[in-house]
Parts: structure tokens; sequence; C-alpha cells
């Protein structure tokens, strides 16, 4: 037997994870690579300051005390990006809502997926008169009009900020499972789960070892562009009055604070929209040059 | 040996009809027969060829005696047990001695296992190895279909598609089966490849008696590797015989054509072309499937159905005009 072993070229590559490939990928593609590094700051930034605010640090002035005399200043050096009709600093108070909207974006999305993939899995894996009925639930709970059910929710309990990410996330999770049920009904049928099958490999094992490592991909795809929308969803509902409560800043409440001073004091709105732009379009073109990089077919950065 | 004659698979009157579902409410508007009505013996410790063009249903035939696919109707008989009617652990139990390989090296190795998680798979799901002893059983199987041990940590993408399909046969020997599908193994490879692995695939054969449903659309790579020939048409066996036969003395129309239709290594040689239709037109649902583009065809090929017949001592054929 030794003799016929293989004529055919050695793996010429070195022993790579398959990850290892991806980030090279990801990594030539600058956009989003910049919209990673700048994800990673704001997470460093937004966590590390609520850390401190919690500790009483406060840098440049406390974002939630006021202070009458100092009210609707323009930016200076003092107040990089100005003053609020309470004289809070502006800076101050979108840096302490930075971890709200992360928070909110990680924690909805994150059950979102969660519920997305228990649900899509069982309905792509078993078929059938399950995946029908499960399938014209999803239907169902596509029809509702989520934001205004989160606002009907909202008026009738306190919100805190892990209830604004439950409700956002229990209604979040339909196209998941969509997307998961389209992946387990192809990879159903490919080769090695069908190889799996013959050698009598269990239910489980096939799910857990064979299709969902290879359906989760386009997941985590669409779970990092679901913070942008998660992240949104909560600035309008902050706006609206029914998601963070003041005097606890978040980038949506900040500019509903600021809305009717629009005229005479610009900054109380431009700087928390940019702030919520900069964050939700980094999300997008990250989850965008992750999908790049997944897709073997996808040569345009390589 | 005794209860099944020498044969390690017999199938009987199999159907694999496939529902086409149109319509809001995806009624069943009608039915795919991707396998109708077929009979058929695999001898044991030797292969048995199944020809056919594409979409005749050769492949659906394979993965329905594994039961990866449900049957419509019909019976399987592994060995004398009944594939179809074991239970859930007289299943796993028939599992280990049945495999497949597959035609598409790429679509038949999990992208995100090793070599060693793929190949040591089925160890495990048996409980027959694990550890330090599964490592060293994966590396002698491999070592067995000329694979270098080195390769256990690499992932599936880092091989080439002869060394991928390799692989794939460690994965099918790794239960010691004694029955394995060959999915159209050869098919995607070089023509250099191929060559190494049928020689791969005979002489496994040779020293450990396995037996092979080898499916192939090629016929020159049939005839040099079967003891018998099955030729399938629109989900039916039109001629079957040892494979000698079959090439000396094709008797089916449609195995003419097939025949005709293998290029010849010498390009002076000529002769004469059978022709057909290149589509497949829909059959007179009562008569001969392959009337249609039969250029024998006669009025009663399109009322009524041929049976497949022993028309010499081990040749059995299924048409009319053949009497």
């Amino acid at each position: 037997m030794t003799e016929q072993v293989t004529q055919d070229s050695e793996p010429t590559q070195l022993p790579t994870e398959l990850t290892v490939s991806v980030w090279r990928r990801f990594r030539k593609n600058t956009p989003s690579l910049i919209a990673l590094i700048m994800l990673i700051l704001l997470f460093v930034v937004g966590m590390g300051y609520w850390v401190l605010h919690l500790n009483d640090v406060h840098w440049p002035a406390d974002p939630t005390e006021p202070d009458p005399p100092s009210q609707f200043q323009s930016p200076s050096i003092q107040h990089p990006l100005g003053t609020d009709d309470l004289g809070r600093d502006v800076l101050a108070r979108i840096l302490l809502g930075a971890h709200v909207s992360l928070l909110i974006g990680f924690v909805a999305v994150g059950i979102s997926v969660t519920i997305g993939v228990v649900i899509g899995s069982i309905s792509g894996y078993f078929g059938g008169w399950i995946d029908t009925i499960i399938m014209r639930f999803v239907d169902m709970m596509m029809c509702i009009p989520t934001f205004f059910l989160i606002l009907t929710v909202a008026a009738l309990v306190r919100p805190s900020i892990w209830y604004i990410a439950l409700m956002i996330g229990l209604t979040r999770w339909m196209a998941t499972s969509r997307l998961v049920r389209a992946e387990f009904l192809t990879l159903r049928t490919v080769d090695y789960v069908q190889a799996a099958k013959a050698t009598g490999a269990k239910h489980l094992r096939i799910i857990f070892r064979h299709i969902l490592p290879n359906a989760l991909p386009p997941v985590f795809v669409s779970a990092v562009l679901g913070v942008s929308g998660a992240i949104l969803s909560e600035a309008s509902l902050s706006y609206l009055g029914f998601g963070v409560q003041p005097p606890d800043p978040s980038w949506g409440n900040i500019i509903a604070g600021g809305k009717q001073y629009i005229l005479d004091a610009w900054w109380l709105i431009v700087f928390p929209g940019m702030a919520i732009f900069i964050t939700t379009l980094a999300f997008y073109l990250t989850g965008e040059g992750m999908r790049i990089a997944l897709d073997p077919k996808e040569t345009k950065h390589i | 040996m005794s209860s099944s004659n020498g044969h390690i698979m017999q199938i009987r009157g199999l159907k694999t009809y496939f529902p086409i579902r149109r319509g809001v409410f995806s009624r069943i508007h009608g039915w795919v027969r991707a396998v109708d009505d077929v009979d058929l013996d695999i001898p044991r410790g030797q292969t048995l060829g199944l020809v056919g063009e594409s979409g005749c249903g050769k492949t659906t035939l394979g993965r329905t005696i594994l039961r990866l696919i449900p049957a419509t109707a019909g019976e399987v008989h592994f060995d004398g047990q009944s594939v179809f009617d074991a239970n859930r652990s007289s299943l796993r139990n028939i599992r280990r001695q049945m495999q497949i390989i597959f035609q598409d090296p790429i679509g038949s190795l999990n992208p995100r296992m090793t070599i060693e998680a793929i190949v040591g798979e089925p160890l495990k799901v048996h409980r027959l190895a694990r550890g330090r002893d599964l490592r060293q059983k994966v590396a002698d199987l491999l070592q067995r279909v000329g694979l270098s041990s080195r390769y256990l940590n690499r992932y599936p993408h880092e091989f080439s598609g002869g060394q991928r399909q390799r692989i794939g046969i460690a994965r099918a020997l790794a239960l010691e089966p004694r029955f394995i599908v060959c999915d159209e193994p050869v098919s995607s490879l070089d023509v250099s490849i191929q060559s190494q692995i049928l020689n791969l695939l005979a002489d496994l054969q040779d020293r450990l008696g396995l037996s092979y449903l080898f499916i192939a659309h090629n016929l020159a790579v049939v005839e040099h590797f079967s003891d018998q020939v099955a030729v399938m048409y629109l989900g039916q066996i039109v001629e079957r015989a040892s494979a000698d036969a079959l090439y000396r003395n094709p008797a089916h129309p449609y195995t003419r054509t097939l025949l005709a239709a293998v290029p010849l290594p010498d390009p002076h040689i000529r002769r004469d072309r059978v022709s057909v239709p290149d589509e497949i037109p829909p059959a007179p649902p009562a008569g001969c499937p392959f009337y249609p583009r039969c250029p024998q065809a006669q009025d009663h090929c399109r009322a009524q159905r041929p049976k497949l017949q022993e028309v010499s001592p081990g040749h059995f054929l299924a048409c009319l005009r053949a009497k």
C-alpha cells in the first residue's frame, strides 16, 4: 500500500484554522477594519466611562448633576461639545450614554439570536408539519407592528435598560430564525451530513457538530448588523420618552431633551446624532466586512 | 451466506417517488418517479456497476437502499436483514456495515472539522475508540488509503480533490463495512487521479472482501471496474448482465446508445452513431419509458411496459423487441 502513497500535490498551505483565513480576508477590507477598531474603542471607552461614573470619577464634568450657571454654553475647551439646558456637559452625557446603547444593542441581539437559532434549527432540521407551524407563527409575529408593541409595553412598565433590551430582543428574532431555517434546509442535504447520517450519528450530533457550525457564519453577520437596528430602536424609544428615563442619559433622550432648543443650541442635537450615526455605521461596516470575509465566493477584497 | 444466496443486498420492487407540490397550499400535483420498481441483487464480494444518464435515479437508488432517503415502496434486505423495517438499534448495527463514498470531494467533508475528526467520527459514534487509541486508528485508516498521518490536524480545504476523495474513503472504511455505495467516486477527478482512486478501491475490495454498488455515468470506467452492470433509464433497470456480456453484446437500444457515446482513444476508427433526441421527452404512462427516444420503437412499445426478463443465462433485459 505504501507504494501507492498519493502523488497528488502536497497540501501547500500551512495548517490554518478557518478563522485565521477569515481574519486575513477581513483585514484587507480597510473601511471594515477601521469600523471594527472604532467599535473596540467605543466599547472600551463607553464601558470604562460607565465604571468610572459609578465610582464618581467624572470628565470633563458630572454628566447627571445640573449646573445652572453654565447652561447653553457652545463648545469650548472646558466643555468640548457644549452644555445643555441644565448646564450639564454634553460630551460627558454622550460618553455615559454609550454604555446604554452598547448594552442594549448586544443584549437585545443576544436574546434575538438565541431564540432565532433555536427556533430556526428545529424548523429547518425536522421540516414537515413542525416547520409549517413554526413558520406560520413567525409570519404572524412579523405582522405585529413591533415598535408600537414595544411602546405599549413601555408605557405600562417602568422601563429599565434590561427591560428595553428584552423587549427589543423578543421582537427581532424572526429574521434570524428564517435565516437559520434556510441554512438548515440547505445543509441538511449536503453530503457530509448524509455521511454522518449513514454512519448512524444521532440528531443532536448532526445538528451541533455538522449543521450548526456551518450555518452560523451568516447568522453572525446578521447579528452584527442587527446591533445597529437595536441601537436605533433604543434611541427612538428614548427619544419618544419611553426608553431610558432622565436624568440618566442615553443618546436618544439627549436629543429629545435638546430638540426644543435646536435653533439656539445646535450642539445638543448634532453631537448625539453623530454618535448614533457613527456607531450604527460602524456596526454595519463591520458586519458587511465579515460577510465578505466569510463568503468564499467573494473575491473583491482579496 | 445461506439466506441470501451469495447476494449481500437484495432489492425488491423498490420505489422512491418525490412529490411535486404546487400552489398556495402546496398540494401534491404529481410525482417524480426517481426510482420506479427496481429489482436488483448485489453480489457478495463483487462490484455491481450502475450506469445511466444524469437524472435517471442512480444516486437516489444508492441513497434509498442506505435509508438516507425514505423509500415509497419496496423492500431492501442487507444480508437477509430488512433495512427499512429495522428499528433504531438494529439500523445502527446495519449502518456499521454499509457505507457510502460521494461524488463531490468538496461537499462530502465538513469544512469545519479536522481530518482526524472527520475520519474518526464513525468510530466515535459507535463508541469503538477514543483518545490516543482513536488517533492511532485514524492514522492507520489514512495509511490504508495512501495518506500520511501527518495530515491529522489539517482541514479539508488544504487538500486536493484526489486527496479529499481518499479521506472520504478512509471515513467509509472506519467501521469496517462489508458493502459500500460508491456514488460516482471518480467523476469529478482528473483522469490521472481517477485511475489511482479506482486502483485503491479495487485493492481494498481484494483485501477486505468488500462489495460495491458502483454508480457512474462513464461506461468505460464501469467496464474496467465492475463484475456485473445494470443500466438504468428513468428510474427503471432496462438491462442487466455480466460486464463482459453487456459490453460485447448489448441488447437494449438504450444500452447501445450509451455505448456508442463512449469516446474511443483512436480518432481513425469510424463507427455508426446511434443517436437519440437529447431531451428526455415524457414517456407514455403505460408503455416503455424509452419509447419516445427509441430508434426501434414499435406501436406496442407505447402501450405495454416491458418487464425485466432473462434472455440468456445471467442476461436480463426489459425490451419488447427482444423476444
